[in-house]
């Protein structure tokens, strides 16, 4: 077998990418959507810890400064997600259509 | 210290989190989706393990693993997942999506075929002992504003959590 190269890291990443993309765009469960949104940041984490074997240590930094932002966006998405189960009794996203018209 | 057979733990890990991956946006219960999201995440920590980054890795297994995961199980609990269970687990539009995303990955795909020659083709060398060492540094030193601005978020998205989720200010 070949030698594991950057470009198989990168083609894992898409993979992972894709399945959260595809999870974000056709569950109805927010709580699900909130952890295809976490799929999709740790698509782009490893992208950059695989490129930054590649040049310096940039990319792990930045990797980091992900994940910081990864745990504040679970944070307040969950947070809005309870104050939405209060006032709707429901978790499912296409029942949240006040600013649809 | 070189990863020992490189070539099978990467394909076990990843197919470990490809697996894990689709197992979270399968499943009906979201308990089920959030076990499975706990082996993808710890399985992307092996993977950092492999390219030479364990500080990386740590603060996947403590943060994600330990931190995040814990968040997301307790708001399943807090709420009602017995009447979701029951309905219709994906909208309407799912085949548009389904078609989109994979648009998107062929796209991918097509890049990194065509893209890779810029890629430099030996990696640097890594002090593996050294990494949490030039980590801290980097980040205490040029990256010590975006680090400050990190902190400032954190305290935000702290207040704004509790304010989203209490009943009464």
């Amino acid at each position: 077998m070949a030698p594991i190269g950057t470009l198989h890291y990168l083609v894992v990443a898409a993979a992972l990418f894709v399945i959260g993309t595809i999870g974000v765009v056709t569950r109805r469960n927010v709580v699900i959507i909130l952890m295809s949104i976490e799929l999709i940041l740790n698509a782009v984490n490893l992208n950059l810890v695989a490129f930054s074997r590649l040049w310096n240590l940039n990319g792990q930094i930045f990797s980091i400064f992900v994940i910081t932002d990864a745990a504040a966006e679970a944070a307040v998405g969950l947070g809005i997600l309870i104050a939405f189960f209060r006032n709707k009794e429901t978790v499912n996203v296409d029942e949240v259509d006040l600013l649809k018209w | 210290m070189t990863p020992v057979a490189p070539t099978f733990f990467f394909y076990l890990l990843s197919t470990v989190a490809v697996v894990g991956a689709i197992l979270v946006i399968t499943r009906k219960n979201p308990v089920h989706s959030a076990l499975s999201l706990i082996f993808t995440l710890l399985a992307l920590a092996g993977l950092y393990l492999m390219l030479y980054a364990p500080f990386v890795a740590g603060v996947q297994i403590i943060l994600y693993a330990g931190g995040i995961m814990v968040l997301f199980l307790f708001v399943i609990m807090l709420v009602n997942i017995e009447r979701s269970q029951r309905e219709v687990q994906f909208n309407q539009q799912w085949h548009v999506g389904i078609i989109a995303s994979l648009a998107l990955g062929f796209l991918f795909l097509y890049v990194y075929k065509h893209g890779s020659s810029i890629f430099p083709v030996n990696p640097v060398s890594m002090p593996e002992p050294m990494n949490t060492q030039q980590v801290g540094m980097a980040l205490f030193r040029n990256y010590l504003l975006p680090f400050e601005i990190a902190s400032l978020l954190l305290l935000v998205a702290i207040v704004g959590a509790v304010v989203m989720a209490k009943k009464r200010i």
